[in-house]
C-alpha cells in the first residue's frame, strides 16, 4: 500500500464499438459438445461412462424390443417362435388388448362408446384448457359429462337428461331466489334439483326402454378405461372443491373455518388405501340396507376427497403468496367478495398455484391404480388378475408392466407439458 | 412541480364530505387512532404529514372501511359507516384510493385494471367503461400503454394507472396514501402533476404525504399527526410558517432540514 495516488486514467468513449459474432469455438455442435460434455477431464471421464452405460442399455433393449413377438397365442408359443433368440413376447399385449383398455367384462359391441366419450372428451375439454378458443364450446362442455355417462355406462337417455335438468333447475332456482338471501336460495337450487331428479328417476324407471344403450354395470367397468374415467372425473372434481376448501380455511365464519380445517387435516392425515377401504366395505354399514350404492361412485368421492385435501393445500399456498395490497385494491374498488376472488385473487392465486395442482393431479391419475387393491380390474388389477394368472400368459411381466408403464407417461407427460405451456402463457407479470 | 407560494384560491363549499367524530382505534391492545375528529368539506385538498408509526394511513384507511374502527362514528358522503357489507361497498365505490405501491392487478392489462370496477361494480357496459378508462389514460398522459401490462411500466406510469383506475369510478373523494413515496425523484413530479391536475377539478382530497412542495401548492389544510392523534391543523402557510406545537416545530426542522 502506498499513499501515492493512482493514475485513474479518465475515459471518454466517442464510437459505439460494433456487434459482432461470438467466437467459432462458442458455437455449434462441437462448441456445445466441447463446452457441456468434455470440459475438464472430469467431465469427460463421467460423460465416457454415461455413454458406456447407454450402450449397454441400448444393446440389451433394442433387440429385445426390435425381435419382439408381436403374434402369438401364450408365452410358450412365443418361446418356440423366439427359439433361443432375443426377444419380447408383445404377443401379450396385441392378445389381451381390449381386456388392456376395457377390462375383462364390458361387452365387446359396445367398446365404440368409451372410445366415443374419450374422444369426445378433448372436445369438451379443449375449451376449459385453451381459454381462446370459442366460448360457446363451454356449452358442449357443460353437456360432456352427462353425454359420457350415457356412453359410458347406457341405459335410457332419460337419466342424463334429468341428471342435467337437476342442475338446471337448480340454476334457475338459485338465480330467482338471489336477491332474498344466499342461504334461502342454495336451499331453494338444492331442493329443486333434488325434486327434478326424483321425479325424472320415476319416469326414467316408467319407461326405461326410451332411447336405451345396453346397460353396463360399474362392476364390468375396467381396465385403462377405468383409470381413466376415475382421473378425469376425480380432477375435474377436486379442483373446484380445492377452491373451496381453501377459502373456507381462509373464511371469517369460525364454523365453515372449522369445517374446512377438520376435512383437510382428517383426510390429509389418512391414507388414500384407507379411504378406499372404506369405500368398499365401512361405507355399506352405514347405508339404508338394500341400497345400492354404486362402487366406482363410492371410489370416485374417495379419491376426490383426497385429492381435493391436497389441492386445497396448494391452493392456500397461492392465497397467501398474494401481497395483503391485491386483496385491499379489490376491496377499495368496492368489489364484493365473490367478485373479488373470482377477477382479482384467484386468477393470481391459482396461476401461483400450477405446478402444485399439476403435481397433484398427476399424482390422483396414477393413485387410481390402488382401487387394484379393492379387487377392481383396472390396467393394473387386469394384468395382475386375468392376465398374468391365465396359464398363457404367466410370466410376461416386462411387457405388461412396460405398457402399462407408458400409458400412464404419455398421460402424466401429457399434463405435465400442458401446464408449462400454461404457466408460459399466463407469465404477465414481467418479474 | 407547479409550486407558488400561496395556496390557489379553489372553491370548497359548506357541504361535508367526510365527517368523522371522537373516532378511536384499537390493534389489539395498542390504541393506534385516539379521539380523532375531522369533518373535511367538499372541494377540500387536506394533506396529512407526521411522522413513521403515527397512525396516518390507519386513519385514512379507516374511511373506506379497510380497516376498522373501534369507537365513534365516521360519515362519508351523508352515509354512516357500519358494519353491514353493502353499506361498506356502497362507499367504497364512491372514495377512491391510490396506495404507496400502486397495487395494480398484475394478471390484467392497464385497459382491464380500469374497467373492472366500473363493469363490476357500476355495471357499465363494457364498451362505454373502455371509452371512459381511455378518458382518464389520457388524462394522465398514458392513453398509449394500455394494452400492456402493469409490469412493463415503470413506477411513475403505474401511479398514474392506479390513479385513472380510481378515477374510472368518478369517485367524490380520493385518499392517497404515500403515493409518491415509492419512486424515484424524477417519477414523482409526474404523478404530482397528475394529483395537483385533480385538486384543480374541485376533487376532494386526503393525502398522506412527505411532499411538503405539493402541501403548500394545493392543500387548503394540512394536519399533523403524532401519537395516533390529530396534533396540529391550520392552513399550509401557517402551519410551515408558524408551527405551534413543539412536536411539530421538531417534525418541520427534520423534514425540511435536509
Ligand atoms: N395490522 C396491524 N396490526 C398491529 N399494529 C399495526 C397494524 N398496522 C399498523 N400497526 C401499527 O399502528 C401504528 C400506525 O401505523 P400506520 O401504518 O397508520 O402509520 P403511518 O403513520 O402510516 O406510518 P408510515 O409513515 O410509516 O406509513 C404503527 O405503530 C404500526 O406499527
Ligand atoms: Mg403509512
Amino acid at each position: 500500500m502506498s499513499d501515492t495516488p493512482r493514475n485513474i486514467g479518465a475515459f471518454v468513449r466517442h464510437d459505439q464499438i460494433p456487434e459482432s459474432p461470438p467466437p467459432a469455438s462458442e458455437t455449434g455442435i462441437v462448441g456445445w459438445v466441447r463446452q457441456n460434455l468434455f470440459s475438464n477431464v472430469f467431465n469427460s471421464i463421467l460423460t465416457l461412462l454415461a455413454l458406456y452405460f447407454i450402450y449397454n442399455l441400448m444393446a440389451d433393449f433394442l433387440p429385445w424390443f426390435f425381435g419382439g413377438v408381436w403374434r402369438a397365442e401364450s408365452i410358450r408359443d412365443c418361446r418356440d417362435i423366439l427359439d433361443g433368440a432375443r426377444g419380447g413376447c408383445f404377443a401379450v399385449l396385441s392378445e389381451r388388448w381390449h381386456q388392456l383398455i376395457f377390462g375383462i367384462a364390458y361387452p365387446q359391441e359396445a367398446y365404440w362408446r368409451p372410445l366415443l366419450a374419450f374422444v369426445l372428451l378433448f372436445v369438451a375439454a379443449a375449451p376449459v384448457l385453451f381459454s381462446d378458443l370459442n366460448r360457446k364450446l363451454l356449452g358442449f362442455t357443460a353437456i360432456y359429462p352427462f353425454l359420457a355417462f350415457w356412453l359410458i355406462w347406457g341405459g335410457t337417455i332419460l337419466n342424463p337428461v334429468f341428471g342435467f335438468l337437476g342442475f338446471v333447475v337448480a340454476y334457475i332456482v338459485f338465480d330467482r331466489l338471489s336477491h332474498i338471501s344466499f342461504a334461502i336460495s342454495a336451499i331453494g337450487g338444492v331442493v329443486g334439483a333434488i325434486v327434478t331428479w326424483f321425479v325424472g328417476g320415476m319416469i326414467a324407471a316408467a319407461v326405461p326402454e326410451l332411447l336405451a344403450l345396453e346397460a353396463v354395470p360399474s362392476r364390468d367397468m375396467g381396465g385403462f378405461m377405468l383409470n381413466m374415467i376415475l382421473g378425469t372425473v376425480c380432477v375435474s372434481l377436486s379442483v373446484p372443491i380445492g377452491i373451496l376448501l381453501a377459502l373456507g380455511r381462509q373464511s371469517d365464519m369460525p364454523i365453515i373455518k372449522i369445517i374446512c380445517v377438520v376435512f383437510i387435516e382428517f383426510v390429509r392425515g389418512v391414507p388414500l388405501i384407507t379411504l378406499l377401504f372404506v369405500a368398499n366395505v365401512v361405507l355399506a354399514y352405514f347405508l339404508p340396507p338394500g341400497t345400492n350404492f354404486d362402487l366406482i361412485l363410492r371410489v370416485i368421492i374417495m379419491i376426490t376427497f383426497f385429492s381435493a385435501a391436497y389441492i386445497a393445500e396448494v391452493i392456500r399456498g397461492g392465497l397467501a403468496a398474494l401481497p395483503r395490497g391485491q386483496y385491499e385494491a379489490a376491496d377499495s374498488l368496492g368489489l364484493d367478495y365473490p367478485q373479488a376472488m373470482r377477477l382479482i385473487i384467484l386468477p393470481q392465486a391459482l396461476k401461483i398455484s400450477i405446478p402444485g395442482i399439476v403435481n397433484v393431479a398427476v399424482g390422483l391419475f396414477k393413485d387410481t391404480t390402488l382401487v387394484s387393491i379393492i379387487s377392481m380390474f383396472d390396467l393394473v388389477g387386469v394384468i395382475r388378475g386375468p392376465i398374468l394368472a391365465s396359464t398363457e400368459w404367466n410370466g410376461v411381466y416386462w411387457e405388461l408392466w412396460g405398457f402399462a408403464a407408458l400409458l400412464f407417461f404419455v398421460v402424466c407427460f401429457g399434463i405435465s407439458q400442458y401446464s408449462q405451456w400454461l404457466e408460459r402463457k399466463l407469465a404477465t407479470d414481467h418479474r | 412541480m407547479a409550486m407558488t407560494d400561496q395556496a390557489p384560491e379553489m372553491a370548497v363549499s359548506d357541504e361535508v364530505a367526510i365527517d368523522i367524530q371522537n373516532m378511536n382505534k384499537w390493534y389489539g391492545q395498542f390504541h393506534v387512532l385516539r379521539d380523532i375528529d375531522l369533518t373535511v368539506y367538499r372541494g377540500e385538498r387536506i394533506v396529512i404529514c407526521g411522522p413513521s408509526g403515527s397512525g396516518k394511513s390507519t386513519l385514512i384507511r379507516c374511511i373506506n372501511a379497510l380497516e376498522e374502527h373501534q369507537k365513534g362514528s365516521i360519515e362519508v358522503d351523508g352515509t354512516i359507516l357500519s358494519s353491514d357489507i353493502k353499506n361498506i361497498d356502497t362507499i367504497r365505490s364512491e372514495v377512491g384510493m391510490v396506495f404507496q405501491h400502486f397495487n395494480l392487478f398484475p394478471h390484467l392489462t392497464i385497459l382491464e385494471n380500469c374497467t373492472l370496477a366500473p363493469i363490476w361494480v357500476r355495471k357499465i357496459p363494457k364498451k362505454e367503461a373502455e371509452e371512459t378508462a381511455m378518458h382518464f389514460l389520457t388524462k394522465v398522459k398514458i392513453p398509449d400503454q394500455a394494452n400492456k401490462y402493469p409490469g412493463q411500466l415503470s413506477g411513475g406510469q403505474q401511479q398514474r394507472v392506479a390513479i385513472a383506475r380510481s378515477l374510472c369510478m368518478r369517485p367524490r373523494i380520493m385518499l392517497f396514501d404515500e403515493p409518491t413515496s415509492a419512486l424515484d425523484p424524477e417519477m414523482i413530479k409526474e404523478v404530482l402533476d397528475t394529483m395537483i391536475e385533480l385538486a384543480e377539478e374541485g376533487m376532494t382530497m386526503l393525502c398522506v404525504t412527505h411532499e411538503m412542495g405539493f402541501a403548500q401548492a394545493v392543500a387548503n389544510r394540512v394536519i399533523f399527526m403524532d401519537a395516533g392523534q390529530i396534533v396540529e391543523q391550520n392552513e399550509p402557510k401557517e402551519f410551515f410558517n408558524n408551527p405551534q406545537s413543539d412536536r411539530t416545530k421538531l417534525f418541520l426542522s427534520q423534514i425540511l432540514g435536509h
